[in-house]
């Protein structure tokens, strides 16, 4: 067991997700940077799906109650190990008794402590992600707090020392570009709210969470219509559709918001694009106030990235198994 | 000598008021004790108070109003 000495400001159990329900309504949750949540797993040798602790700007309090193997990834949020601080990326060997904590974020926004055996808490609808919106998995639907006790499932024999070389790390910069798909209702835009999507420079907004991202910074302009029997009425507005997760709705035409893994999973506004599945890892290490593009890229470009991603996962998973 | 200095743990937008027609939480000059809320911090949707973590008198803000602050970011120095 792992007793929670502080949660941290939002720390959920999050797993590769929930899958299968979204034409239910049920969005997958899950960790929201990926690439970064499979690295910690690998690191202390459970399966790369395996339920850890995702951390948002601000680290947990943890005491370890027998001993574990743990690694810490994705954003750049110190790690001690009863006070002297220790590498992250980086599988580390805790007898029972340490605490682990953090200092404050140095860069990115979300942490992945990975522990080996997995956090073990019950399986709801074939996962253990925390879906806080609809208070369903993870440690009783919620961020866990002060005088939780975690479970740690059986661990298989794991190395400390293991770690993922720099190259491999994800980079953490100020400032993001976002590749888009366009569609599906891109046609909606005027020339001129395509070119404000595409050149204007965004500023996340304090409205950014697993649920979506906000931005705020240029102005996006519909094309004038009669609106279709269905749709509500303002332009922003078409029948009802399933909403991609990382597509981007702009209702009203000012602020654009990136829906991501805890979001509703349809609805009546205009999705203009979609950031590819490579991308919404950087979106989930970018925080309040940081600047973002969002930059077209055909259907080629994005499997591509995704190819290139594979091929990093790979390059760890060679190196760690 | 340092200065001593509130930090925000949080990245977000650090407001002095708990609403925008109410008084500051802390006005410089003001005595500060432990515990003392010198104001909040807003992301993710939600407003964290933001504590002082030691006593003295409140000598500036180096954030301002609404202004854009940085996990580690000193917020409010501190004198004796």
């Amino acid at each position: 067991m792992i007793r929670v000495h502080e949660g941290g400001v939002r720390t959920t159990v999050q797993d590769a997700g929930r899958f299968g329900l979204y034409h239910l309504g049920m969005p997958p949750s899950g960790a929201l940077d990926d690439y970064s949540f499979r690295a910690a797993n690998l690191l202390v040798g459970n399966d790369e799906g395996a339920a850890v602790l995702e951390a948002t700007f601000s680290g947990p309090t943890l005491e370890f109650e027998q001993d574990a193997v743990i690694a810490v990834t994705g954003a750049d949020l110190p790690l001690k190990v009863d006070g002297e601080e220790q590498p992250g990326w980086t599988s580390l060997r805790v007898k029972a008794g340490q605490v682990l904590s953090f200092d404050f974020l140095r860069a990115g926004a979300r942490a992945y402590i990975a522990v080996a055996g997995g956090i073990d808490v019950p399986v709801v609808f074939g996962s253990r992600s925390t879906y806080a919106l609809c208070v369903i998995g993870g440690l009783e639907g919620r961020a866990i707090r002060e005088g939780d006790m975690l479970p740690v499932g059986d661990a298989r024999p794991a190395a400390a020392g293991r770690t993922v070389e720099e190259r491999l790390r994800p980079a953490l910069p100020k400032e993001v570009e976002l590749r888009v798909n366009m569609g599906l209702c891109d046609y909606r835009l005027t020339d001129e709210g395509r070119r404000s999507f595409l050149e204007s420079e965004w500023t996340v907004t304090p409205a950014a969470d697993r649920i979506g991202y906000r931005y705020r910074g240029g102005e996006l302009s519909f094309v004038e219509r009669e609106q279709p029997f269905g749709a509500g009425s303002d332009p922003s507005n078409v029948v009802d559709l399933g909403y991609p997760v990382g597509s981007i709705q702009v209702p009203g035409g000012i602020e654009p918001i990136c829906l991501l893994n805890d979001a509703v999973t349809g609805g009546g506004y205009v999705t203009i694009g979609t950031v590819i599945s490579v991308d919404r890892d950087a979106v989930a290490q970018s925080k309040t106030h940081g600047k973002t593009h969002f930059r077209a890229v055909g259907i080629d470009e994005a499997l591509a990235a995704r190819a290139e991603r594979r091929t990093r996962l790979d390059a760890i998973r060679t190196a760690l198994t | 000598m340092a200065e001593r200095t509130v930090r925000s743990p949080l990245p977000g937008t650090f407001y002095r008021r708990p609403k925008p027609d109410a008084d500051p939480f802390v006005n410089e000059g003001d005595t500060v004790a432990t515990g003392d809320v010198i104001g909040l911090v807003e992301v993710m949707k939600t407003f964290y108070e933001l504590k002082a973590d030691q006593d003295g008198v409140a000598d500036r803000f180096l954030i301002e109003d609404a202004g854009a602050v940085e996990a580690g970011d000193d917020v409010l120095v501190l004198r004796d």
